[in-house]
């Protein structure tokens, strides 16, 4: 929608510790001002595009991170409207928090390709660049659809459809009883709507700490370390650690359980993951660790595959690599070092179908700068699932359900003030319509759906 | 043989609900108009319940009322009993509802069609229409009468290919006893119009004598005489009391054993059946653990003993009708008069209509009311009147009249039928209406009027009450907000009594203090002693307008919200194959309903936000495209 004001971080993750977020849209001033503070008081000034140093608070008063602001007075800026540009320099967390302030404050989330988009519906973009914006509204957002399904699964799934399946009976309840007020059926009290509410309201502030506490801002990308026994791989963790956390031994089967570990690769935190050794075993210990392993590649988004220079390619190689034909995999021949290697570059080569063959040594610590820029192409290039699109929807989410919190606030704030209940549903209906914004569904055939469900009327 | 029987600039076929409207607004408009009905006795025949108007229903009357229509001032006349309901509930959803007198009903719009200059009323049977260069010219009759027509609006309810069902026992029939339309339903088929096909039924009919009253508990009329209409002034009304009874074991026993001889669960229908309006044996399957359903008992009206069974609509065979009526207490010796059966007719596809309910193949051919898949009388009233506004303007050649979701419910009714594909006839809900605290029936006047009156519908003395009421309303909210109550005991007293906050230290203006949930206006003037005397309909909108100020408020910003994507219209010849980078759902489903705005376009289904994006990324690439070629 034109027209509001937008925000998005608009840097990618991850390039160093500075981000920007960026505001475009008539309220843009309006928005930063209200989270901005310098020592001039009247930021802004005449000048447009004019750096000006100053610190970020958030609603409560409180200092996120020291900036560079800068306003571009509209027409002159990438979107024809006004633009704020916000420089942190505190790497993501802070950035990450800006961008939720200047929400709370009044600005929409972007959608995918949005900037570019008004860019070009703003007469700023030529004709030829057209096609260009289309293309990155649309992979992207399928790529964000992707990615929302994915962290839909599961426990925030479960919670969402479970507080829009119950706001939805609420609302049916209304609405039967609006339309047919001669069926005799059961009417909604105010102390139904109040006690629902107010558990919902609960529920949501919780999930709200949680996502801010917990680690889903900081779980990142996370990449797992796999491979046949003593290939190296708890070496190779402690090289990229740059220090000795795992065990290392040249007995066979020496890591027993997971070991999690982040690094830090240009900016994205990458979670790295050590590994037992996957092989057939009778060891009841070494069994578990295997099965452990299996689940860590299911859930990784990236997969260092090791292969033991020293040795030629073995079945259980094989076996591995069958396993793991649909992940983003890097090939990594270790112990190049040595000097009578056995192994068939060839065939590993061949076996990877494209994907990146690297020869490195844990032990002397060569390799591992291809390696950390192989990894880092992989994530920026979208083949790995992106930081900063995980981020977003991370922060949709939040957003959506705040609103929901906000709407079911001023439906109990009807409530006290004794609104009949049908206003009050008004509030409740956009209480369901945020979280519909997570879901992607559409009250009015859902309300009207679940009225026929629940209630017998007719004549 | 064809001959020539007449021409006209609007002709209307069907003289139901929907083509009453239609015919008197393209009469008053001015054109020369025909409406032709298969039987001069079914003239605004009410072949199902003897009633109108409730929520949402109610709310359409006083729209197509305040258009300059006529349900309302026809009901008002031919009303046996007016209630309003929900009035516990807030504003926007009280809704007023009238038993109607069938027959005086009937009487009454036939003679108003019959005293309209400019407007025939004729008895004929259409078979055929006339389309050239895919513009409709002509209706045929199965006599051979052609009637030659700038527009055609067609009205023919369910009678396109009606089949009656009745147990094991099924045949071709209209509603209530009348001829089918046969020939019609192939006509339209064959100018390239689609059909679906829906079912719909209606209960018994039963004699009021066999009636034993006394084990039904009465539901009266309110004692205050109100009127749909605005212009109404109807302050007397005999009222005709309902009564209240329910289903029991015994009946849901019966219904059960039978299912097998029930036509629904037997495979006989092909047609849909709405789920708002199920029959009895839809309810005892589907809510089986009911004990019992209620029943209302209407009057058909004064001069007839008939009386209508709401509630036991259905299409078992005539025995088991009459044995499960005979379960129900109170109609343990009932004499039924006319059976219950189902109907199945064809209806036209409405997504292949525009906004102003024309065809988009056949320019100049209009469709409204049931053959567009809705149900109700107030429905098809609804888009009756706004067909005949658009086949009149359509012959003038002037712009389309269209209504907008936010500003009416006949917006949100047309809409929704072109936009959404309707699986099941569809019926007015007030939770189909977003704005429905704005769309509110004592608002109608107020909302619509002038709309009325550019289009050339709204008499003079409508006009002149409307401006009369307007600023009536505006000056006393204006002398709420400026006049500070007055500091008596009474007062503070009241005020520490309902709320903490108690009373404000700069006082309080009376619009103030009416806000407080537990102050009415009337208690308001009570408090205050205000003499001045205001008309009824003034105080309600007073009253409302300033209580539910701040909900009022956030609706508004709703509506702005939307309307900003309204207003950006889609150009009539986009080719959507053309579109770059949209979903192939979504190209399926754009080239179907082809919206006229990208507001409309959002509201399909299979529309996605990126689709949108790219759309209006399409539109301005066009745009400046077609500013290159003007400057070459
Ligand atoms: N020469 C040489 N030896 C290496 C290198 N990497 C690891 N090793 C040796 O290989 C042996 C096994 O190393 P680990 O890192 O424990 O192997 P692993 O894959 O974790 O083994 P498990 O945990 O038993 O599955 C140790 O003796 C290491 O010193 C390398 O790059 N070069
Ligand atoms: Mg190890």
């Amino acid at each position: 929608m034109l027209g509001d004001t937008i925000a998005a971080i608009s840097t990618p993750l991850g390039e160093g510790g500075i981000g920007i977020v960026r505001l475009s849209g008539p309220q843009s001033v309006e928005i930063a001002k209200s989270i901005f503070k310098v020592k001039s008081k009247d930021w802004p000034g005449k000048k447009s595009r004019e750096l000006v140093y100053g610190h970020v608070y958030d609603q409560s008063g409180n200092i996120i991170d020291e900036v560079l602001i800068c306003y571009m007075r509209a027409p002159n800026t990438y979107t024809r409207e006004d633009v704020v540009e916000i420089n942190c320099h505190g790497g993501i967390m802070p950035l990450k928090k800006v961008l939720e302030t200047v929400i709370a404050g009044g600005a929409r989330l972007a959608g995918p390709g949005e900037f570019s988009k008004r860019a070009f519906l703003n007469g700023r973009l030529d004709l030829a660049q057209a096609e260009s914006v289309i293309d990155v509204i649309r992979s992207k957002t399928e790529a964000g659809l992707r990615i929302a399904a994915a962290q839909l699964k599961g426990d925030l799934s479960a919670k969402i459809s479970s507080m829009q399946d119950r706001l939805l009976s609420l609302l049916a309840m209304v609405e039967a009883n609006v339309d047919f007020p001669e069926e005799g059926l059961e009417e909604l009290t105010v102390e139904k709507i109040k006690s629902l509410c107010e558990d919902l309201m609960e529920e949501i502030k919780e999930m709200i700490v949680k996502a801010d506490a917990g680690r889903i801002y900081s779980e990142g990308i996370s990449a797992v370390i796999i491979g046949m026994p003593n290939v190296g791989k708890s070496s190779l963790l402690n090289a990229m650690l740059r220090e000795n956390r795992a065990i290392v031994t040249d007995v066979p089967g020496t890591t027993r359980d997971m070991i999690e570990e982040v690094i830090n690769i240009k900016g994205i935190p990458l979670k790295i993951i050590d590994t037992a050794g996957l092989r057939e075993t009778e060891d009841v210990i070494e069994k578990i660790g295997v099965a452990r392993t299996k689940e860590a590649v299911d859930r990784a988004q990236i997969i260092m595959m090791v292969f033991d220079a020293e040795k030629g390619l073995g079945d259980g190689d094989l076996d591995i690599v069958g396993s793991v034909r649909e992940k983003n995999t890097l090939f990594l021949i270790n112990k190049d070092d040595i000097k009578e290697k056995l192994i068939n570059v060839e065939e590993v080569t061949r076996l990877a179908n494209g994907r990146p063959v690297i020869k490195i040594s844990a032990k002397e610590g060569t390799g591992l700068k291809h390696l950390e820029k192989e990894i880092f192409d992989l994530v920026m290039q979208g083949k790995a699932t992106g930081q900063d699109e995980v981020l977003v929807t991370k922060i949709r989410h939040k957003n959506a359900l705040e609103i929901t919190a906000r709407c079911l606030g001023e439906a109990l704030e009807g409530v006290d003030q004794g609104a009949p209940v049908d206003l009050v549903a008004i509030d409740i209906r956009s209480a369901w319509e945020a979280l519909g914004e997570i879901t992607g569904s559409s009250v009015t055939e859902e309300l009207v759906d679940r009225i026929f469900r629940d209630f017998c009327i007719g004549k | 043989m064809e001959y020539l029987a007449g021409k006209y600039d609007v002709v209307v076929v069907g003289a139901g609900h929907a083509g009453c409207e239609a015919g008197l607004a393209a009469a008053r408009m001015g054109c020369r108009t025909c409406v032709l009905t298969i039987s001069m006795d079914s003239v605004a025949m009410m072949p199902c319940n003897p009633a109108v108007g409730g929520p949402a229903k109610g709310h359409l009357v006083r729209e197509v009322d305040a258009l300059g229509g006529e349900i309302g001032i026809n009901t008002d006349r031919a009303s046996v009993q007016m209630r309003l309901l929900n009035t516990a509930k807030g504003p926007a959803v009280h809704a007023l509802r009238a038993q109607a007198d069938k027959r005086a009903y009937q009487d009454c719009m036939k003679m108003t069609l019959e005293m309209q200059p400019g407007l025939d009323l004729k008895q004929a049977m259409v078979e055929k229409v006339v389309v050239e260069k895919g513009k409709i010219i002509a209706v045929v009759t199965n006599t051979g009468a052609r009637f030659e027509a700038g527009a055609v609006v067609l009205t023919t309810g369910t009678y396109l290919k009606g089949r009656i069902i009745i147990g094991d026992l099924s045949y071709p029939g209209g509603p209530n006893g009348q001829y089918p339309s046969i020939g019609l339903s192939e006509s339209l088929q064959r100018v390239g119009i689609g059909l679906g096909r829906f079912k719909t039924g209606t209960p018994a009919r039963v004699d009021r004598k066999s009636i034993d009253f006394s084990r039904m508990t009465i539901q009266p009329g309110d004692e205050k005489t109100r009127n749909f209409s605005f212009v109404s002034e109807i302050k007397q009304r005999e009222q005709i009391p309902c009564w209240l009874t329910h289903t029991t074991e015994e009946t849901h026993r019966i219904i059960r054993e039978n299912l097998n001889r029930a036509p629904l669960y037997c495979g006989v229908f092909q047609g849909r059946g709405p789920r708002y309006c199920p029959s009895i044996e839809t309810k005892v399957v589907r809510f089986a653990d009911k004990p019992t359903h209620q029943i209302f008992i209407e009057p058909e009206g004064k001069n007839t003993t008939e009386m209508y069974v709401q509630g036991m609509s259905t299409s078992l065979p005539e025995d088991i009708q009459l044995a499960m009526l005979r379960t129900v207490p109170g109609l343990e010796k009932v004499e039924v008069m006319r059976i219950g059966y189902a109907i199945e007719y064809d209806h036209v596809l409405p997504t292949q209509l525009k906004l102003n309910l024309e065809l988009k193949n056949v320019a100049g051919l209009f469709t409204a009311g049931q053959i567009n898949g809705t149900s109700g009388y107030e429905e098809a009233a609804a888009q009756g009147i706004m067909a005949g506004i658009n086949a009149a303007l359509y012959v003038k050649g002037k712009e389309p009249f269209i209504l907008t979701r936010s500003e009416a419910y006949i917006g949100v009714l047309i809409d929704d039928l072109v936009t959404k594909e309707i699986d099941e006839p569809y019926r007015m809900l007030t939770s189909r209406a977003e704005y429905r605290l704005l769309l509110r029936q004592d608002n109608a006047d107020l909302r619509l009027t002038e709309k009325g009156c550019q289009i050339g519908l709204v008499t003079p003395e409508r006009l002149q009450l409307y401006e009369k009421k307007k600023s009536l309303v505006e000056a006393e909210k204006e002398r709420l907000e400026r006049t500070m109550a007055p500091v008596t005991e009474k007062i503070k007293s009241i005020l520490a009594k309902v709320s903490s906050a108690g009373l404000p230290q700069q006082g309080i203006s009376l619009a103030g203090l009416l806000r407080r949930p537990e102050i009415s206006y009337e208690e308001l003037r009570l408090l205050t002693g205000d003499e001045g005397e205001l008309p009824e309909e003034v105080k309600e909108q007073v009253e409302i307008q300033v209580k539910y100020e701040g909900y009022i408020k956030k609706q508004k910003a709703q509506v702005e919200r939307f309307e900003r994507m309204e207003g950006k219209k889609l150009p009539k010849d986009i080719d959507y194959g053309q579109v770059k980078g949209i979903s192939v759902e979504a190209k399926e489903k754009l080239e179907k309903v082809r919206p006229g705005s990208i507001g409309q376009a959002v509201r399909i289904a299979g529309v996605s936000p990126a689709d949108i994006s790219v759309l209006l990324i399409y539109l301005e690439q066009k745009r400046r495209r077609g500013e290159k070629r003007k400057l070459h």
